[in-house]
């Protein structure tokens, strides 16, 4: 115990021992904080950076229009028609379960559908490459493009599902209540009220849906692989090709011109991802603003 | 659906619209019927995928799960010539990684939760809040293809140098190999991918934290680290765990870019710099070539254990998720 000053009214407020330490402490925390942030955002720009830098060198018309070994056209155009196949699948059934569990209160399945959906959404996508292949790919004896878009499927549901049920829990009480008061039935007012003002954040969910499957790989690794890249094949009975399989069966291969090509390729599609998410974020906000009044 | 009858017709006289009322509320009754069977009829969808697909694959399994039983987890012997299979080599390789990518990320993430949630001023959060999201949407494949490209040549030329000098006194940080496609540049990418999963479900728990009991204790004379440490992170800690563990589902299940960047070692790797491989990862690698039939049940076994490893922590996250939501609730 050191002796105690006498007390000065004049003197300036200045912390002194105990909490300058505890000030300093506070301060390194913060700035730790905000050095993790900092770095996150930097890992994100490094990687966003290094595949413009790459992808855009190898970017022209011909690469995007070609079959290989010029370009990626049948790729791109696999990709698309996989990816939509996977939303006719995905978007229907995850708006129907998002409307049981929301408009029907699921009952005593709530639970366990939630658990389903939540379990879907961090599935590890080769279990649904193996699933898939097991269902379908085995028994026809042939890798295709309509069990790729099944497996998608599989992975954009829970997505899709619980988006869709977020934003039918914000529809307002008092537009189901005045539908009700107005003697409209259940099923009407699901789909000519509720549905319709929901359709925004529905969307949202969808693309973001769309933004997840189009970089999908490892199911596709197993489901459809085997194709021949140089010209478009939309059979989706055959193995389609689709960009994720071709930028990782590229960087498997030490081939220079390769790696260019998957540089390209990682560029498309990243830029695809990138703009869906960001709309997605848009049309989310402006969905919100909308229901809010 | 397109069975929408047309409304009573204006006008009509009463005993018709009367019938037409009938009618109309027994459509209703149908349709109310319909709507509800359509909507639970997916909704079971749902549930049977995933059944089916659990079904499916320990189905496959079973010819490998009836040869090497429980003995196939620890076995590190895999030859697929010989027809002899063991994931302990895997096991290794994808607990480690793993574990290793937390370690690394959970702190991260949560420093970044804290900021995103406490620190930053309104207009920074609502710009970076959607970039750690954004670092989620980047496709593994091509996380992966950076990685093989240019992270790991340059974790070898100066990460792995630096950590053996500097901790090489243990085991684990031995000296770099001749390539930089590591069990540690794979945790490098898995930590790149849990970050924004953590982060961000971290964020939003603070979020919810109430702030006028920071607030009483900021009036009390805490320091904001104090707040953090006091209340913020005891009232949130089951969440993050959650978090965590949601993350940690992610690493270990994470196929493809583990695949381009561990090198797929065969043996279990001394030091993290050697090559690797993990579960996941061995199925991509093998599934598409496999052609005896030994081979490819015993790569479904693999698919079981994962599946078995990625539903524990899933529930697991859940379980506590919820525990925490019920606290919560009951502090209101």
């Amino acid at each position: 115990m050191n002796e105690q000053p006498a007390f000065d009214p004049a003197a300036p407020l200045t912390p002194t021992g105990n909490l300058r330490r505890r000030r300093a402490i506070s301060r390194v925390a913060e700035s730790g904080a905000t050095l993790a942030a900092v770095l996150a955002v930097g890992v994100l720009a490094i990687v966003v950076y290094s595949v413009l830098v790459h992808g855009a060198s190898a970017l022209s018309l011909d690469f995007l229009f070609k079959g290989e070994p010029d370009g990626i056209g049948p790729a791109l155009v696999g990709t698309a028609e996989i990816v939509a196949m996977a939303t006719v699948f995905a978007v229907p059934l995850g708006v129907l379960v998002a409307v049981y569990l929301v408009e029907f209160g699921g009952g005593r399945m709530a639970t366990p559908i939630r658990t389903t959906l939540d379990v879907m959404n961090g599935y590890p996508s080769i279990i649904v490459g193996l699933f898939v292949f097991a269902l379908i790919v085995e028994p026809t004896e042939s890798q295709s493009g309509i069990a790729a878009s099944v497996a998608l499927a599989i992975i954009m549901l829970p997505i899709v599902a619980r988006g869709t049920e977020e934003v039918l829990r914000l529809v307002p009480d008092s537009m189901r209540e005045a539908s009700d008061a107005l003697g409209v039935s259940r099923w009407r007012s699901v789909l000519t009220v509720i549905l319709p003002s929901a359709v925004g954040g529905i969307a949202t969910a969808t693309i973001l849906a769309v933004a997840r499957a189009a970089g999908e790989t490892a199911p596709l690794l197993l489901i459809t692989s085997v194709f021949d890249g140089s010209h478009v094949s939309l059979n989706p009975f055959e193995a389609v090709p689709n960009i994720p399989v071709t930028i990782y069966k590229l960087s498997e291969e030490a081939n220079p011109e390769g790696f260019a090509r998957a540089w390209g390729a990682g560029f498309v599609l990243l830029a695809f991802i990138m703009v869906a998410n960001i709309g997605a974020r848009v049309l989310l906000n402006r969905s919100r603003r909308k229901m809010a009044g | 659906m397109s069975t929408a009858a047309s409304p009573a017709a204006p006008g009509s006289v009463q005993p018709s619209r009367s019938r037409s009322a009938d009618r109309r509320r027994s459509l209703d009754r149908f349709g109310d019927g319909l709507l509800r069977t359509v909507c639970a009829a997916a909704a079971v969808t749902a549930v049977g995928i995933l059944v089916l697909s659990a079904y499916q694959i320990i189905d496959h399994a079973s010819p490998a799960i009836s040869k090497f039983g429980l003995g196939f987890l620890f076995s590190t012997e895999w030859l697929p010539n010989f027809g002899v299979f063991g994931a302990g080599t895997l096991l290794y390789g994808t607990l480690v990684s793993s574990f290793f990518a937390l370690l690394l990320g959970a702190p991260i993430a949560i420093a970044i939760g804290l900021y995103l949630s406490l620190l930053a001023p309104k207009g920074i959060r609502g710009v970076i809040s959607p970039m750690v999201e954004m670092l989620a949407a980047i496709p593994s494949v091509i996380l992966g293809f950076w990685g093989v490209l240019l992270l790991a040549p340059f974790v070898h030329k100066h990460v792995e140098p630096f950590l053996h000098d500097t901790l090489g006194f243990i085991p684990l940080f031995g000296p770099p190999q001749t390539t930089g496609l590591s069990v540690f540049t794979a945790s490098l990418i898995l930590t790149i991918m849990i970050i924004p999963i953590v982060a961000s479900i971290s964020r939003d728990l603070f979020l919810a934290v109430p702030r006028d009991v920071q607030e009483g204790a900021s009036a009390l004379g805490a320091t904001r680290w104090e707040v953090v440490r006091g209340i913020v992170l005891p009232t949130t800690s089951s969440g993050v765990i959650a978090a965590s563990l949601l993350g940690l589902g992610r690493a270990l299940g994470e196929a493809i870019a583990v695949a381009q960047v561990i090198g797929a070692g065969e043996k279990i790797p001394e030091s993290l710099f050697e090559p690797g491989d993990t579960i996941a990862a061995r199925i991509a690698n093998q599934f598409p070539g496999a052609i005896t039939e030994m081979h490819k049940a015993s790569l479904y076994y693999l698919g079981a254990i994962l599946l078995v490893i990625g539903l524990a922590s899933n529930l697991c996250a859940q379980w506590i998720g919820r525990r925490f939501d019920y606290r919560r609730a009951a502090a209101r």
